[in-house]
């Protein structure tokens, strides 16, 4: 028999009369898809269709094709059903992938549409006017509360002012991924842009690379519960906190990186001797219920010199009543992580079925924290795929406060979505440690990509501000009265908080 | 024209483009003056409107019933009246309730049941509840405008009212003899409706305990807004962007206690580049309250008057997108969409402005109360400095050549 029923799913297909026969697309190739004799030999199988080596070829004579090969047609069992199964016949194990939900589920943000202004309110023109982004990510006080100053004027009460918050000059930060499951170079392309752009990386639960700390002003440093590099000093750093309860891709699935990818420095990060495989939990062993998680919050506080602390969650079917009592359990934001956010490992069962769209989410938490009177008390950070500036925009307008992106980011950074992060062989030098491969990223010119997408984005959320007659992001946040949904049932819209477009 | 709040749906067919005209006279000296002027200075203002909405606020009008809290009603029909009533008598002693004199005018027809109430809260009714007079009374005008189907609140403070409907202002004064009052301080509105149908309880000013509001622009961060109210028990029933700057003052200056001044740094937010600016002290507190209060903000065009008790302030959206302009003439501060509305009453002021962006244009009686509550117990001399005054303005103000 045949090692494996399963057909290559691209074609390599190389013009051998426009070929320099340079060998490069052998060199760049993360995948071993060419060996090299006189000319190079794809090996169709092995590739990802990650473009790199078409991306580096010199001639320009390599093109990947989807293999035309046909199934009986059978829309109950796709082919990739079938697929699916050979593989688990093959292997008898769970099946893994990686980055976000592919399946073709709705996207809501694909449904809603902005308002703008036409004549009665007229529209402001951000190259002319101020256009203003500034976020402030954590607790705000119920009222302000101020007094004389003696001198006729007023100044705040004792306490009556905001407490400890982060700044941010744009409402978008870069959403948690690991040093491990990135490579260092990533990290610090991250933590580089972030500051340049007045906003915040997240370590993700690989802890915080000493390479990295002059920038831990736009930090946030996560803990997880494998509590990878989590210290005294880890948890003063950081600008915030994070306490991550779960993810989007994975609700309630811990995680797994294989002990091939713990290196030296990712060892000495993760503070878990070398070449161990690194296990988080699915559960943070001392955190089962709600009172739990308060506990923690305030350990984090007291141990950082009351640092804001934040807890991601993915979302899932309760999440409106979760969120309520993480707020209530002195939390400072509430990130939620809808089921299209990516990842560096997962199961592709768990990836593809458990969660919903985190436009609904944020829909559902904002409005209960506000019927709760406690929508001050958190932000709201929202992420699992903002795959654009108007999906910014519609999140935001839809309650959350600030948003966090992943893959777009490391798209960016030359991520082609090939959803093979969890091999540790991206040809990109993104999701691996092979120094090889690593190294292909250099964090200035990665900084600088990342950081024209944020003020990119950050351009063109004032394009709509100003289209909308409004000149400060807090008059978009919440105000759903801007959204109208097109083609969405009237259950969704409703709980969406949003009226049909022609109302 | 009916009293009972328009749907969604019916809304369309009045989206009529346009802006809107309004004035504001205060004496700041306490004087008395009829009615007369504030017409006037509308009647000038007429192309600004479309005969869909007039309105006036007068303040001082009922110093024969200066604690009783004044309700101006509109009624679709009697069944309404009789189950306001009903809600009226359950919680307050109602010491007068009488029609509003009116008379017939040329061009108002379809005038709602109008009617007035001077009451005070029931004996023992504040302990029993565990509310302030005001608490009462605000919620009192919710219960109403939102569960009384054609029962509408038009004005609900002491020894104030709000007179207005559908039609030219100067007709709405004359309908509703305007000039057999004395008040203080007065201001106008012609509407020109653009995001809500003409109908008598959405004319301008809108009007809670004392506080009114005459508006015009268009509050592009409505949607925000009124769901930030929504979270402190308020209901926008009217389907109109001005109620929430009404309700944001309520909030902000009776519940919060905030000083006037910050209450308009609030809702006219300086820009985070100005803020960032100024000395340490005053940018914690800005900056505060730029976060805390970044869902009040009112963003978009706006040039609104706020009446009270005390007297009025007028304020410009943040970029000022909308005209206003000032005078003093005597002791009379004058605020209007147009320069020729100031002139109408005063032919020569002492000087005429133009106030800028966000800043405040203040009119205070002498002798009145000014708006602080809350904890603050603050006198007007510890925060006259803090407001921008108008003696203030003035300095720099252009002086006008007769």
């Amino acid at each position: 028999m045949p090692a494996t029923f399963i057909q290559p799913e691209f074609r390599v297909k190389i013009d051998y009369d426009k070929c320099h026969k340079c060998g490069r697309c052998v060199q760049q190739c993360g995948w071993g898809v060419y060996d090299f004799n006189e000319r190079p030999i794809p090996h169709d199988e092995k590739c990802r269709a990650c473009h790199r080596c078409v991306t580096f070829c010199p001639a320009h004579c390599i093109t990947i094709e989807r293999n035309p090969l046909a199934y009986r047609d059978n829309d109950n069992w796709s082919a990739s059903l079938r697929k699916a199964v050979w593989k688990q016949a093959e292997t008898g194990g769970v099946l893994l992938t990686s980055m976000g939900n592919p399946q073709p589920y709705p996207r809501i943000f694909d449904h809603l549409l902005l308002d703008a202004c036409q004549v009665t309110n007229p529209s402001i023109d951000p190259l002319r006017e101020p256009m203003e982004l500034r976020t402030y990510l954590g607790r705000k006080p119920d009222a302000v509360k101020v007094e004389p100053d003696g001198a006729g004027g007023f100044r705040l009460a004792e306490g009556g002012g905001m407490s400890r918050n982060v700044e941010l000059a744009t409402p978008i930060i870069f959403s948690p991924m690991s040093y491990g499951s990135v490579s260092l170079n990533v990290h610090k392309s991250l933590a580089m842009a972030a500051e340049r752009c007045g906003i915040l990386m997240n370590t993700g639960e690989g802890g915080l690379h000493e390479d990295l700390y002059p920038y831990q002003d736009h930090v946030i440093v996560q803990v997880a519960s494998g509590r990878f590099g989590v210290g005294p000093d880890y948890l003063k750093r950081g600008a915030a906190i994070e306490i991550k309860i779960g993810q989007g891709a994975k609700p309630g699935i811990g995680g797994h990186l294989p002990g091939e990818k713990i290196n030296k420095e990712v060892s000495s990060t993760r503070m878990i001797p070398q070449g161990t495989d690194a296990i988080s939990p699915a559960p943070h062993h001392d955190i089962y219920s709600i009172e739990d998680l308060r506990q923690l919050i305030y350990a984090l506080k007291e141990a950082s010199g009351y640092k804001p602390v934040g807890v991601k969650i993915a979302a899932v079917h309760n999440v409106a009543a979760i969120a309520s009592g993480i707020v209530r359990a002195g939390a400072d934001y509430v990130y939620l992580d809808g089921f299209r956010g990516g990842t560096g490992a997962a199961p592709a069962v768990i990836r593809d079925h458990v969660g919903i769209p985190v436009e609904i989410a944020i829909a559902v938490v904002d409005q209960r924290l506000r019927e709760e009177g406690i929508r001050n008390q958190a932000s709201i950070v929202a992420a699992g795929s903002i795959r654009s500036s108007a999906d910014v925009a519609k999140a935001i307008a839809l309650g959350a406060d600030v948003v966090a992106i992943g893959t777009a980011a490391l798209i960016a950074l030359g991520c082609h979505v090939c959803q093979s992060c969890h091999t540790g062989n991206c040809s990109w030098g993104i999701t691996t440690q092979k120094p090889e491969l690593t190294r292909r990223i250099d964090p200035e010119w990665g900084a600088e990509r990342v950081s024209n997408l944020i003020n990119a984005w950050s351009h063109e959320l004032q394009e709509i501000l100003g289209a909308l007659g409004v000149n400060a992001i807090e008059s978009l946040r919440g105000s759903r009265e801007r959204l109208r949904s097109i083609g969405l049932d009237e259950q969704t819209s409703r709980i969406l908080g949003v009226k049909p477009a022609g109302m | 024209m009916s009293v009972t709040r328009p749907r969604y749906a019916e809304e369309a067919p009045f989206k009529i483009h346009g802006g809107c005209g309004l004035a504001g006279i205060c004496d700041e000296s306490g004087a008395t003056m009829s009615g007369e002027d504030i017409i006037l200075a509308m009647a000038v203002q007429r192309d600004r409107g479309n005969g869909l909405g007039g309105g006036f606020a007068g303040y001082g009008i009922y110093p024969e019933f200066p604690d009783h809290f004044a309700f101006h009603m509109m009624y679709h029909d009697e069944q309404a009246r009789e189950e306001a009533e009903v809600l009226l008598n359950e919680h307050c002693v109602v010491d007068l309730a009488e029609p509003m004199p009116t008379r017939p005018v040329k061009g108002i027809s379809d005038a709602p049941l109008l009617w007035r109430y001077f009451l005070k809260p029931l004996p023992g009714e504040l302990e029993r509840l565990e509310l302030s007079e005001e608490d009462l009374v605000v919620r009192l005008v919710m219960t109403i405008n939102a569960a009384v189907d054609g029962a509408f609140v038009a004005s609900s403070g002491k020894n104030m009212g709000v007179c207005k409907g559908v039609g030219f202002p100067e007709e709405i004064g004359h309908f509703y003899r305007l000039e057999e009052y004395e008040g203080h301080t007065w201001t106008g509105h012609n509407r020109f409706p653009t995001n809500t149908p003409g109908w008598w309880g959405g004319a301008h000013p809108f009007a809670l305990l004392d506080w009114t509001i005459v508006h015009n622009g268009e509050i592009s961060s409505y949607g925000i807004n009124s769901r930030y109210l929504e979270q402190f028990g308020y209901k926008c029933t009217l389907g109109t962007d001005t109620e929430v700057a009404a309700y944001l003052f309520d909030l902000m200056l009776r519940r919060h206690g905030l000083p006037l001044e910050l209450a308009c740094k609030a809702l006219a937010a300086p820009l985070w580049s100005e803020i960032d600016r100024m000395p340490e002290g005053e940018r914690e507190l800005m900056r505060s309250l730029r976060a805390v209060y970044g869902p009040a903000m009112l963003n978009g065009p706006f040039a609104i008057i706020l009446g009270f008790n005390g007297g009025m302030v007028a304020l410009n959206d943040r970029i000022k997108l909308r005209p206003l302009v000032a005078a003093r003439s005597g002791s009379k501060v004058i605020v209007a969409s147009e320069e020729a509305a100031i002139r109408a009453v005063a032919p020569e002021p002492d000087v005429v402005w133009m106030p800028k962006a966000g800043e405040p244009t203040v009119a205070r009686v002498a002798g009145m109360p000014w708006p602080i509550h809350g904890d603050l117990h603050l006198t007007p001399a510890e925060i006259s400095c803090a407001v921008v005054g108008v003696e203030d303005v003035c300095d720099e103000a252009v002086e006008v050549t007769a």
